[in-house]
């Protein structure tokens, strides 16, 4: 898995073999630069894996139409969205497209998949607002509920936290998993909240320089693998409180 | 909440019955300027077929005002739309119908067909410019320049590119006319200067049966794309993982374009600023970006305004018609200066 160039091909990851349920939490963990990105634009079909296959449903990816992928495949991406004036309720419907027809319409089904979306993101104060006049924390719960009305089994996100305060990282973190909860979606994210992750994940996929974990938190925890995620120096894993600590300085 | 929808909807309803009225009587008004003053009555009578006290009013009526009032309706709406499709596609408020190089494209094809008669010998054009002869060499020149663009733009990716790949094409075209125009006679370059400053006029019935069929081909196709255009708002990769077709729908769009451009360009010169402006005054008069409601008003606005510039070029009750290119950009540029001053924010 990995970046084709031109003429060499740079590897970031290989002998990747994970299994995911459905139903469940995942997030992938790892440092910055290690392939969190390149591992889940890589399920996502966004780029293509080196070797190897990507199987959906026991489907390869490769043979799933872009059209078929939409609707078992939503996506949360890092990418700052163009300035342009859609409302809120019109970038969560914007997630229906898979299903309208060729002009767009909205049918009766639409729109309660919608509203069920932003009920569930508690978004329904923001709907008549442009996007652009949300926060940060707002705007992440919208992107959540886009990727709700799209109505797929599958929800990736990328660091959805990214740019959040403590409160509202905590938020959509309890969202997240109250959504694979009450819906029985899959979901993945990538993020750096090491901590978040191993008290909410089902499962996590940890990625360090010289192997590559899958396994429920506590295993992880059990197997010490959390040791291996920074350099040793700074942070340390500490298993009774099942957490990273800063050394002291 | 669907009720906040509906009552939005009927909210554009009243923007689009105000706009449509609009057009309506700046048709009329268009119609009735121009250098011969003529009577309400008898244009009326002249367009529904009545009876008409001079001949030469009907004849005038019938065969240079409507004529010029369709085609300023024409080149308006489709340069407009053209500006919307651009903009959108490259996620940039400064792309317009001619950032792919069209017009430099059509510059070409009609600069050789003038200047390069002295340059290369008088093969090229033996007589007269005959009507045809220049609006098939700006379709040439834009085809040519646009097909070098689109081979271009589906070698690389990234869309900001085809955005510079279609201005270097321009810069290119514009030296070789620089080339040519230092080779040439005065009473040449003449000629191609009075080109470049667009004219509505002089088109015969036929020339507007050609124009409003191709016209018709490109708005078809524009109205296929609404639902991919809207998708492109959320960005490209967006737009894929809702199972857009993105390459696909960026060719139709460029091709979309070109034929547009290409066809206005060649009936009617290279005409500035409408394509750019009309997109950010419909944005800002509907406050919304959903392609649905944006392509007809940036449509109706693009015609309206047009029709306008051409009012004003033909300074009523004098006898001298000045270039339109000139009062599009005069009277178009401190209107949208103006808006984006007082608005402080603009859209894609």
């Amino acid at each position: 898995m990995g970046y084709l160039q031109k003429k060499h091909t740079k590897i970031v990851l290989s002998n990747v073999n994970i299994e995911i349920e459905k139903g469940k939490l995942v997030t992938v963990l790892g440092k910055n630069g290690i392939g969190k990105s390149t591992l889940l634009r890589t399920i996502s079909k966004v780029q293509k894996p080196i070797s190897g296959a990507v199987l959906i449903n026991q489907k390869n990816s490769v043979q799933i139409s872009e059209k078929e992928l939409s609707t078992q495949l939503s996506l949360v991406l890092t990418e700052r969205l163009p300035e342009s004036q859609l409302t809120v309720y019109e970038l969560i419907a914007l997630g229906r497209q898979p299903y309208t027809n060729w002009i767009d319409k909205l049918s009766e089904t639409d729109t309660k998949k919608i509203n069920s979306a932003i009920l569930q993101t508690e978004v329904e104060h923001l709907q008549n607002m442009r996007f652009y006049e949300l926060s940060d924390g707002q705007l992440q719960r919208v992107l959540i509920a886009r990727a709700l009305a799209q109505d797929t089994e599958i929800i990736i996100l990328d660091e959805p936290t990214a740019h959040l305060d403590m409160h509202h990282t905590v938020k959509i973190f309890s969202l997240l998993k109250k959504l694979v909860v009450e819906t029985q979606k899959t979901i993945i994210i990538s993020t750096h909240e090491a901590n978040l992750a191993i008290q909410l994940a089902d499962e996590i996929v940890l990625l360090t320089e010289n192997k590559l974990y899958s396994d429920k938190p506590q295993e992880l925890i059990d197997k010490k693998a959390f040791e291996d995620l920074f350099p040793k120096e700074l942070i340390k894993f500490n298993s009774k409180l099942q957490q990273f600590t800063m050394n002291k300085i | 909440m669907r009720s906040y929808y509906r009552m939005k909807q009927t909210n554009y309803t009243k923007h689009f019955i105000f706009l449509s009225v609009l057009l309506v009587v700046l048709f009329f008004v268009n119609i009735s300027l121009g250098s011969v003053s003529i009577p309400f009555q008898d244009i009326f009578n002249s367009l529904l077929g009545g009876k008409v006290s001079k001949e030469s009013w009907e004849t005038i009526i019938l065969n240079f005002r409507l004529p010029k009032a369709i085609t300023a309706v024409l080149v308006g709406s489709g340069l407009s739309i053209c500006g919307l499709l651009m903009q959108t596609l490259f996620r940039n408020p400064l792309a317009g119908p001619f950032v792919l190089g069209i017009s430099s494209g059509a510059s070409l094809g009609v600069a050789i067909l003038i200047l390069g008669s002295s340059v290369f010998g008088g093969f090229l054009l033996t007589q007269s410019v005959s009507n045809w002869s220049l609006p098939i060499a700006a379709s040439l020149g834009a085809f040519l320049v646009l097909s070098a663009v689109i081979i271009a733009a589906n070698k690389v990716r990234n869309t900001m590119s085809i955005l510079i790949i279609g201005l270097m094409f321009g810069s290119l075209t514009s030296a070789i006319i620089s080339v040519l125009a230092y080779f040439s006679d005065s009473e040449q370059i003449q000629q191609y200067l009075f080109w470049s400053f667009g004219s509505l006029g002089n088109l015969s019935w036929r020339e507007i049966l050609v124009f409003t069929v191709i016209y018709l081909i490109g708005i078809i196709n524009t109205i296929f794309v609404i639902k991919p255009l809207n998708s492109f708002l959320l960005g490209e990769n967006y737009a894929k993982s809702l199972g857009i077709n993105v390459k696909k729908s960026r060719n139709i769009i460029l091709l979309t374009t070109s034929i547009l451009t290409g066809v206005i360009t060649a009936f009617s010169g290279p005409i500035a600023f409408i394509g750019l402006a009309v997109p950010h005054i419909a944005r800002m008069l509907f406050l919304s970006s959903n392609h649905k409601i944006l392509l007809p008003a940036v449509a109706i606005i693009g015609a309206i305004i047009l029709l306008i510039c051409d009012s004003i070029a033909q300074l009523p009750t004098s006898e001298f018609t000045l270039p339109i290119n000139a009062i599009t950009s005069l009277f178009g540029a401190p209107v949208v200066i103006w808006l984006l001053v007082r608005k402080k924010r603009i859209f894609v």
